[in-house]
Formats: C-alpha cells, structure tokens, sequence
C-alpha cells in the first residue's frame, strides 16, 4: 500500500469582511519534505498556516491529516496530534525563563498542564535542556526569556515548537526581522534538526535566498489561490510566478 | 520637498530600518523598490510618524518632522495611504472622505468630495455605500481619496497594486499619473516592477533595510544586472 | 392586559436612562478603549446636583427644569477635567491600571457626595407640571414617566443625528473602528478623546439629573447603574450605541415583567439568565463586534521587573515564629486585628493567583469571600452542621459558586471579563441582600461564633493562622506548579500557549475555582471572627479592597498579598481614627500608587534586589 501524504487541503476558503484571503487552496505534502510557501503580501499565506493550525476555521473545505480530518479542530488539539508551529511575529511566554518556556509545552505534551501540586523546577528539565542545546541555546538556559535577542528569541520559538516530537513542523516567517546571515543561520539549523528526525515542513519566507537555501519544492499563493508549485528551479523560471511575483504585471 | 537622512527603525525588537536615506523633489514620482519585508512599508510609516524613528531625520519643506505625531505631519501636508487601506469599514464612502477632509483653510482648499469624485468616477455612485462593501479595488479608490482630502503636497503610497486585479492595476496607474500632473509628489513603494517603471521618474531599491540602488526608472529598466540581483527579474 | 401595558411602559422608560448611561460607556470605551467604572458616579452625582439645584435656583417652577439642563453640563465638565488630569496618563497603560484609576475616581466622588449631601437616603422634588398621574386603559401612569418615553426617543434620534450627521460624530465612529487611522489623517486625538469623555459623562449625568424625581437618591446609585450598565453594554455589544439601546430596552422591559411575575429573590435571574444565553451564542454581544487579539490584563505585565525575590527560608521561620509568639503579648483588640488581617491575606493572595499569575482581572472577587463566609454561616445555622464542619465546608461553596459563574467569564478576556466578574458578583450580592428568608437580607446572620472550643480570641487566632498558612503555601505550590507555569505562559501570549496544546479556557476556569475556593476560607475566617456575615461581604467596594491589597503589595508576587493585606488593614485602622471620609482617602492612595508604584511595594522590593546583585555582580 503506498502510503497517502502527511498532510492533504482539498479546496480551502477563507474570507474577510469582503476579501477572499484564501480560495480554494489544495495541495498534498507528502511526508519529510521542507517545502516553501511564497507570494507577495497580502496573498493569504498566513491565512492558510492559520487554517492549518486552526488558529483560523475554513469557511469551506478540509484538512485532511494523516487521513484525519483536523478542520474544526482548536488549536490544542491540532498540536496534539502532531502538527506544531512557530508565529510570524515572535510568540514566547516572556515572563518564564528560557528553560521554563520549552518546560511548559514538554509537560503540556506529557498532559501534565493541570498538575496542581509538583515543584515544576526540577520536571522535564533534562527533555528541556536537550531541546535547548539542539537550537543552541542551552547556555541561556536560565535567561529571563524578555532578555534575550531577537535571534534568539526565534531559536527558541522552535525549540518550543518541538517540544511535542511534531510529524509537520509550520514555519510563518521563521527569520524575519534578523540580519542576512543569522537568518541563513537559523533556517539551515532548522533544516538540520527536522533532517534528523524526518519531520515534514511548511514555512512561509520572504528571504529568496532563505528559500532557495532551504526549501525542496516551492508554493507559489497569489490573491488567494496556488498559482504555481514545483522544484525551486521550476518555480524561478515559472513565466507566470516571475509576472505576478517577482516581477511586473501590466 | 522630503529628505530622509540616515533613518534607523525598529518595530518592537526587530531592527527593519538601517540607514536609509532618500529625497523626492517636488512634482517627481519617486518610487521605492523592493521585496516583502525589505523595509518600504516601515520607510514610509517612519516618515509618517506611525513608527518612531530611532535614529536619524525627516525633513519635509526644509522642516524636520522626525518624530512629531502623525496628525501635525499630516497637517503639514504629507498625505499617507497605507498597504492595506484601513479603511473605516462601518461608514459609508462619503464619510470616509470626510474624516480625511482637511478643515484648516489651508490657504488655497483643493480638495472637495466632488472632485475627489471626478478623479474617481466609479465612487461617486457608491457615496451612500458602506464602505466594507466595496472592491479590492474601489477601497484602494477610497484610500486614496480620502487622503487627498487632507489636501497634500506629499503623498505617500504604500503597494498601491498590491491585490489588484491586472485591469484595474493600469487603472490604478493612469490615476497616479493625473494626481502627478495635479501637482502631487509621489513616494510609492511598490514590489510590481512593471507598474512601477510606468509611474515613476526615479527609484530606490530596498533590500534587508538598506538603500542598495538609486537611479533614473529608465536607467534601472536598462540594467538588467541590478534588477536580476535585487527584484530577480 | 392594561396591566401589562403600563408594566410595558414602565419597563421602556427604565430602559431610557438605562439607555443614556450606556451608550455614554460605550462610547467611551469605543473610542478611548477605557471602561469607565466611575460611569455611574457621575450618574450619581448629577441627581444629587440637580435636587440640589432645583431647590436653590430662584426661578421657581422653572428651577427645576433648569437643574436639569445645568446638573449635567457640571458633571461633563467634571469628566473632562479628569480626562485632561489623570486618563490623558494612561492612555498606553495596562488596563488594570485605567480601571483602577476610574476606580480611585469612583472612591472618591462617592465620598464627596456623602460629605455635601450627607448619607441620608434624599428624595427629588417632583417635575412642575408633570406631577400627577394619566390614566392608560383604566391604571394610572406617572405624567413624567409618560414624558421620559417621548423625551427617549427624541434622545435617540438626536445622539443618532451626531454620531452620523456631523463631522464631529463621524470621527467618532471613525477613531472607533481604527484609532492611529484617524491620526494619520490629520486629527488630533487628544482632543477627540476629550470630547468624547465630555459628551459620554454627559449623557451619564443627563440620565442621573432626569432621574431624580423618579427615585430615591441614594449613596449606592453608582455601583447599582454601573453594574446594570454593564449588563446592558455586555448583551448589548460594547462601542455600540445601537447595541446600549438594544440591551437597555430588553432589560428595562425584562425588570418590569419580572417585579410583576417573579418573586424578589430571582428576579435578578432572569437577567442574568438572559446575558448568559448572549455570551454563549455571541461572547462580544448581539451589535459588538468579535475583540481581534485580545489583550489579557498580563499583555503589559509582561514586562517582569528584574529577577525574583526569593527570601531565605529563615526569613519565613522568622514571621512565622513572630505570628505564633505574638498574640499572647498583643492585647486583644489587635488579636482580632491580626485575624482579620490573615483573612484578607488569603482574599488577596487568592485573587493574586487570579490577577498577578493568570492575568485575569477580576473585580468580583468579593463573591467568594463572602460565599465563603455565607456559606460558613448557612452551614452552621440552616443546615445546624457543627462549626468545624462548616468551616472546612465553606471554601468549596465558594469553589463551587467561582466555577458556575467562571465558565461563563473565561469565555471572555481583558475589561470584557472584568465587567461580567463584577456583574457577577453584584448579583450574588443582590440575591443574598434580598432574600431575607434564607440570608436575612441586609440583616444580615447573626451568632456566628466558633464552637466552645475556639472561641477565645488566642485559640481563633491559630485556627485562622493555620487555615492562613496553609491556604497561602498551597497558592504558592499551585502557582510554582505545572499547572501555575501553564497559567503564566497563557497570561503571557495566549495564542501561543495553545498552540502548544493547552486548552486555555479551561486552565482558566480551573485557577478561578481554585481561586475561589481559598477565597471563600479567607471569608470563612472571616465570618467566625466577626460573628456575624453582611452583604456587603460580596460587595464591589470589598472586591476593591482586595484588589488594592494585591496592588499595594505588588500583583507579580504572591507574597506580597499578605504584606498587602497587613499595609491596608493597618493604614485603615489609622485613617479612620482621623477621618471618616476613608474611601475617598483609598482613592487617593490608589492614583498614587498607579501613578508611582506601578509594580507594587514587593515589586519595587524586587527591582531594589536585583539592581542590588546586579551592582554586586
């Protein structure tokens, strides 16, 4: 039996007041591929992650996960079974320390969020660490998390976004607002880290080089819908991406 | 008219601006290139006073400007329309031009609902509509005029093409033009290249928060070596 | 048939002033995003101007029309005097710190009414000309409550003609939908801002000074209309002045019937039933719109101050050991003093969990200390349970009433959830002071006493320093916990909190219970010790005092709850050997303290320890 895509959108609709952010988007990842997904502002890629995570509920359509559909679902429950994610604008609990924060969502994975009498200092710290030390983090363990740079602050967002051991990992943005290099840094140690595990990624970027460095296959969104999808050689050559993307129209 | 001297800015955490510098002179159409997240929409609302510059000056009518609130800048005559239009979605077209109305007699008043109305026709007949009812395209229509209401000398358009359909994106170009001929000057920012090369007399290119590139639009449609490099066409 | 016509009208002219007090909240808070609590003050304050006007103005009949024109253009410009001094300051502030000052806004005004008018229930003069009654159907109909329902409408109409027919009014509703916009497009928003606090107050004080010959002006106008107010402005959708109307008439109209078909007891039900039915089918009310991102009372409190103050443990020997030697050296007035104190340590520190560690502002939390206090003496004198029994059973009524009333809460956040908390516990206040069957009403119960055993003050003094520090170490346990980092890190940035899969609204719901449950033993120590239990237990100036507690001693801290609680008692003991104007005196204390202590006394301790080792290296 061959096996069926990690993940699988068929006909997705999202609107706004008037605006159609996403129209009938499909699509199908097939398990452990790092795919890109791109479009001028406003296209509906943050739309769309937000559907998948079901921070958003599709006016149409499903999300079909491992075969199961996931639409409908809180948030919560869509992490559970597997599916994490990282923000556009960084997203960590700013008053725990580093540690802390990676602690809080290892002992929400373990279901122990509503344990009302342990000491949390000493639970799931080793777990903590080892997340830590994989984004490099593990010598500012102890850092109030409002302290640290920005950098930072993204490496941790995804130590965070591992602590569930997720099969899809959903990037939105994971390098915007850091310097060039840092953000070729971050992405290829992300790259690394979902390699060893075979960990399936969505992320959207507006970095090309970002992109290009990173990504197997490329999503193009414009206006709502999937225009173009392919190799990232194909995509770069795709007379219709190179009209409504990266270049003019008229 | 605008001098931008070495603009530094930071939304929250994140370094978006370092260094720019850019001038329009009066009349031009000056358009400001580049990809997402390059830093344009962050340029234009650090002029406005929407974002607070953390380094450097904004000059306007040899006045600086830098960090006053958004609301004397207007008065001064910098007009801004941003990305996503903001329009009021619970008022109706006309009041939407009426919120941007400018009521200091600014010496000479130019600008009225009327003929903001004859620069776009097709609103005219939605003046009683709520606004949220309206186009991608008649919005931006809407954004622009209500902010011509405030009568400026300067204005400021961030992605005018962005969303729009191909037919109403040459509209959307003509009615640049016209507000160019009326005076205006005109810093857009825009990622469409072929819209861009159709309004504008000069450019800049963005790219990570730095000016990397400023010319004459003709000089850069003739380079195909920048516009590979920075915009990949 | 008549009948149920003049309940009918009687209902919509309720609904009118209910109307005008509402749509001025929510104007308010649509354009400058503060909720107003001192809302109903000046409500208040108008109907005790305008009586006072009406009888010193020489125009004779025509005073009294007079006093109702110029009552409430004094209130507006009261309100615009405040707007300019202190809301101008906290514009950017965290939202505990805007309701707090409108709060410190509504100690004091309700003092200054009891020093000029005196505590005395007051009544109106009635309306020349309009005095007497019309016959509708065969009843009588009061003439002025018959001009009020045309007066209504042309009210309506003419608040609808401003907000859409001059320019004024359209930059209202523009700053409304989006603030910064309307900046940028050449507006200044200072004076919009003030404009709107004038026109909101005064339609405040309009309805205050119409009311005046209709009921009896009372020291407790303000928290009553504030609280209605809220119900309205909650099913009604905040920042809609059609959604005021809305609500204003259907509870207006739904009083009425109920003062007619139900008995006293529940005829508060029925509203409250009504708005629970709105916030499950529509959280943000029929005419509201959904809240985008919403911020939690945590979203400023982010900014942590410097590292955590961790005391040795010999340092809590030492005050425990202090706490057990002391009593027998105090005399006994300071006994009871001290108990009282251990009381309001387990009220605050429980609400701290609530405020400092999940970042929900509450401002009921009086309910369940006097739940729990209640409960303490139901127990004992309905259900005849021996003492002991009834205290240990008193924390889970309350426990039980936090979590029937926090299911609903959780489904909101921010202010929205700060008003439906206080309109909670408003009700539960309204139950307990009416009905005088089960509760003894504003009776209160009386011979609450410990058993035998306990009851000399020394041996009621370690009960209540066990029940303290056990209830204390367990909030402290709970709040270094899993479950009290989860709360933390959902206070912090509640989208990303379940998107690593926490399910907040739950967690929330579990701390208000456990919230609940340990204020309610505060109110069970607390009710033995008094031996008796009031309605005023549950009241909102109860909620404020601990919610000043926990402000006093620094909201991010759990000790500073207790040291709180002790700096309130003790400063209350003091103020009012010398003043008997105490509330106005809190409200002073609390501009001060959010203006110069915005961390609290433990968290300026706090930032003093860290730049301490800081400098120390």
């Amino acid at each position: 039996m061959v096996e069926g895509p990690l993940l699988e959108v068929r006909d997705v609709w999202k609107a706004f007041g008037g605006v159609q952010a996403v129209a009938g988007v499909s699509l199908r990842l097939p398990r452990g591929e790092v795919r890109a997904l791109i479009g001028p502002n406003g296209a509906g890629k943050t739309t769309l992650l937000n559907l998948l995570t079901g921070q958003l509920a599709c006016d149409g359509g499903v999300v079909l996960f491992k075969g199961d559909r996931i639409s409908g679902l809180p948030p919560e429950r869509i992490w559970r079974r597997g599916i994490s994610r990282t923000f556009q604008i960084t997203a960590t609990f700013a008053s725990l320390t580093v540690l802390e924060n990676v602690q809080v969502a290892i002992l929400s994975h373990q279901g122990r969020s509503r344990d009302l009498l342990s000491r949390t200092g000493r639970l799931a710290r080793e777990a903590a660490l080892d997340f830590l030390k994989r984004v490099g983090l593990q010598d500012q363990a102890e850092k109030m998390c409002a302290t640290l740079s920005f950098g930072d602050l993204k490496r941790l967002e995804l130590a965070i976004a591992l602590a569930n051991e997720p099969e899809l990992l959903v990037l939105d943005e994971p390098t915007a607002g850091m310097a060039p290099q840092e953000r070729l840094d971050l992405m290829a140690l992300a790259v690394q880290i979902v390699r060893d595990r075979a960990v399936t990624v969505l992320f959207t970027e507006h970095d090309m080089d970002v992109v290009f460095a990173a990504a197997e296959r490329i999503m193009v969104m414009h206006q709502g819908r999937v225009i173009a999808e392919g190799t990232p050689q194909s995509v770069r050559e795709d007379p219709q991406v190179q009209a409504i993307y990266l270049g003019g129209l008229c | 008219m605008l001098d931008v001297i070495d603009l530094d800015a930071y939304y929250g955490l994140s370094h978006i601006l370092f260094g720019v510098c850019l001038r329009a002179a009066r009349g031009e159409v000056v358009a400001l290139l580049g990809r997402n997240g390059a830093g344009k929409s962050t340029t234009l609302k650090a002029i406005m006073g929407l974002v607070p510059p953390a380094a450097g000056r904004v000059i306007f009518r040899g006045e600086d400007i830098t960090g006053k609130p958004p609301h004397v800048i207007c008065r001064k005559g910098i007009g801004f329309v941003p990305e996503d239009r903001r329009i009021f979605p619970d008022l109706t077209v006309w009041e939407n031009l009426e919120v941007g109305r400018s009521v200091e007699g600014n010496g000479e008043r130019r600008w009225t609902a009327e003929r903001a109305f004859e620069l776009f026709p097709a609103l005219k007949e939605l003046a009683r509509r709520r606004s949220d009812s309206l186009s991608g395209g008649e919005q931006q229509m809407l954004a622009i005029a209500r902010t011509l209401m405030g009568n400026p000398d300067l204005l400021l358009l961030d992605e005018p093409s962005e969303g729009l359909a191909p037919l109403v994106v040459r509209t959307m170009a003509e009615h640049i033009l016209r507000l160019k001929q009326a005076g205006i000057t005109i810093l857009l920012s825009e990622q469409n290249l072929h819209f861009a090369t159709r309004v504008s007399d000069r450019a800049y290119i963005l790219e990570k928060g730095r000016i990397q590139y400023e010319g004459g639009m003709a000089e850069l449609s003739a380079n195909a070596e920048v516009r590979r490099r920075y915009l990949m066409v | 048939m008549a009948l149920f016509i003049v309940q009918l009208l009687t209902g919509l002219a309720n609904a009118m002033f209910l109307f005008l007090v509402a749509s001025g909240l929510s104007l308010i808070f649509g354009v400058t995003r503060i909720v107003n609590f001192a809302h109903g003050s000046f409500y208040m304050l108008a109907a005790y101007l305008a009586s006072s006007l009406a009888a010193a103005l020489p125009l004779g009949p025509a005073s009294f029309y007079a006093a109702v024109v110029l009552a409430p253009l004094g209130v507006a410009l009261l309100g615009g005097l405040i707007e300019v001094c202190l809301l101008r300051r906290i514009y950017r502030a965290p939202e505990l710190y805007q309701v707090l000052l409108t709060f410190a806004v509504v100690l004091v005004i309700g003092d200054a009414v009891k020093f000029f008018w005196g505590t005395e229930n007051r009544t109106g003069p009635s309306p020349p000309g309009l005095s007497g009654s019309v016959p509708i159907l065969g009843q009588l109909f009061p003439t002025y409550d018959l001009a009020i329902l045309l007066l209504g409408p042309l009210l309506a109409l003419g608040l609808w003609w401003v907000l859409h027919r001059t320019r004024w009014g359209i930059l209202i509703r523009a700053a409304t939908s989006d603030r910064e916009m309307v900046g940028a497009l050449g507006v200044n928003q200072a004076w919009l801002f003030t404009g709107v606090f004038v026109l909101g107050t005064w339609l405040a004080g309009l309805a205050g000074a119409l009311q005046m010959p209709r009921v009896a002006l009372t020291t407790v106008m303000d928290s009553t209309v504030i609280v209605e107010t809220f119900v309205v402005v909650v099913i009604g959708g905040m920042g809609s002045a059609f959604g005021a109307l809305l609500g204003a008439v259907l509870i207006g109209v739904l009083q009425a019937f109920g003062i007619l078909w139900l008995p006293r007891e529940f005829q508060l039900a029925i509203i409250f039933i009504l708005m629970a039915a709105v916030l499950i089918l529509r959280p943000w009310g029929l005419l509201g719109r959904p809240e985008t991102e919403s911020g939690t009372a945590g979203e400023a409190l982010r900014r942590e101050v410097g590292g955590r103050l961790r005391p040795p443990r010999w340092v809590w020997a030492g005050i425990l050991l202090a706490l057990m030697v002391l009593p027998s050296l105090l005399p006994t007035f300071y006994v009871w003093v001290l108990v009282e104190i251990l009381a309001f340590a387990l009220f605050a520190g429980s609400l701290q969990l609530l405020v400092g560690t999940g970042g929900m502002l509450s401002f009921g939390h009086a309910a369940y200390f006097g739940l729990g206090a209640y409960g303490a003496a139901l127990l004992m004198k309905q259900a005849a349970l021996p003492m002991p029994v009834a205290f240990l059973l008193a924390p889970l009524v309350a426990a039980a009433a936090a979590l029937f009333f926090g299911a609903f809460c959780v489904r909101l956040s921010g202010v929205y959830f700060a008003m439906l908390t206080l309109a909670f516990a408003q009700i539960a206040f309204a139950v307990v002071h009416q009905w005088y069957d089960f509760t003894g009403g504003d009776n209160g119960i009386l011979g609450v006493w410990p058993a035998a055993s306990l009851a000399a003050p020394v041996r009621y003094y370690y009960l209540a320093l066990l029940a303290a520090v056990c209830g204390l170490s367990a909030l402290w346990r709970v709040t270094g916990s899993p479950f009290g980092y989860t709360l933390r890190a959902a206070r912090d940035h509640p989208r990303r909190c379940q998107a690593v899969g926490v399910n907040v609204r739950s967690h929330r719901l579990l701390a208000f219970g456990v919230a609940g449950f340990f204020a309610g033993l505060g109110g069970a120590v607390f009710a033995f010790a008094k031996g008796s239990v009031f309605p005023d237990y549950l009241s909102m100036p109860m909620s404020v005092q601990s919610l000043v507690m926990v402000l006093l001693g620094g909201i991010h801290a759990l000790a500073g709850a207790p040291v709180g609680a002790a700096v309130y008692k003790l400063l209350d003991i003091v103020i009012t050997k010398y003043t008997g104007y105490w509330q106005a005196v809190l409200g002073g204390i609390l501009v001060f303290l959010v203006v110069a202590f915005p961390h609290g006394l433990v968290g300026f301790v706090q930032a003093r320890w860290a730049r301490m080792r800081a400098s120390l290296g």
